[in-house]
């Protein structure tokens, strides 16, 4: 399960990064529909979250560390929020731009996730 | 009266690109300060220069945050000093890595000049300080920015 669930939320962080770029380069800031998607990315990483934990609670074991797994999978979880609300405080296109930087960021977060528990 | 009216307001550094700089710093804080504090505290004895040098990093990028946040005149110029050293600091250690990679066991934040986090360490300082000066050229109250 978390195999899969690690690229799809890759991607779907990835494609909202897209979306946010796209709306900054029209000059716009993030509007009701961006944050339904970031709502969406959130929750595939707190799914990611619990499923993690569970994996762990059954006496599975990351590659390179219990630390450092439960560690990336908080900071996954709490990439897009962190972001979302900047962009609320920031109603210009760099608001959108946050939040497709940090689209990126998660991205990055899921390759690290993927190598440490061993894909 | 009037005095009271033409004292320049705080400085906002966050505003527009200054926000990106915020995420993207606070980003770099919990990236450096979270892997310095597990390597340190669970294996400091394989690499404990390469381990600090990512801890400081962290303290510094903290502080840059910080003073990002804070705003005003002197925060500005805290911000500007800090990233001109951690643009040092990255030259310094990206240089140091390549040329004595056996001082370097573990990787360090800055190792490679930040390849390992997109070079994001070595193109924050400079946008940053880009936009810092920017500031304060634009201390006069411009009209708002998009």
């Amino acid at each position: 399960m978390l195999d899969a669930l690690t690229p799809v939320t890759g991607v779907a962080a990835l494609l909202l990064a897209a979306w946010c770029g796209w709306a900054a380069h029209r000059d716009q800031p993030t509007k009701d529909w961006h944050f339904i998607g970031m709502a969406v990315v959130t929750l595939l990483a707190l799914i990611q979250l619990i499923v993690g934990i569970v994996q762990l609670a059954r006496g599975e074991k990351p590659e390179q560390g219990t630390t450092i797994f439960v560690a990336y999978l908080l900071g996954a979880f709490a990439c897009i929020p962190a972001a979302g609300f900047m962009s609320l405080t920031e109603r210009s296109r760099w608001g959108s731009v946050t939040v497709a930087a940090g689209g990126v960021v998660l991205a990055v977060l899921e390759v690290r996730l993927y190598d440490i528990w061993g894909g | 009266m009037a005095a009271t009216q033409e004292k320049p307001a705080k400085t906002r550094l966050i505003a527009g690109p200054g926000m990106l700089l915020v995420w993207l710093y606070g980003v770099m804080v919990v990236g450096a300060v979270s892997r310095s504090v597990v390597q340190i505290s669970t294996q400091f004895d394989e690499a404990p220069l390469a381990y600090s040098l990512s801890a400081v990093a962290g303290v510094v990028y903290g502080f840059i945050t910080y003073s990002l946040v804070r705003g005003g005149e002197t925060a500005r110029r805290a911000a500007f000093v800090c990233c001109a050293a951690e643009l040092v600091g990255v030259l310094t250690v990206g240089t140091w890595t390549l040329v004595d990679p056996s001082a370097f066991p573990d990787a360090t934040v800055w190792s490679d000049y930040g390849m390992g986090y997109i070079f994001i360490p070595v193109l924050l300082p400079l946008s940053a300080m880009y936009w810092l000066r920017k500031a304060r050229a634009e201390q006069a109250p411009a009209a708002a920015r998009g």
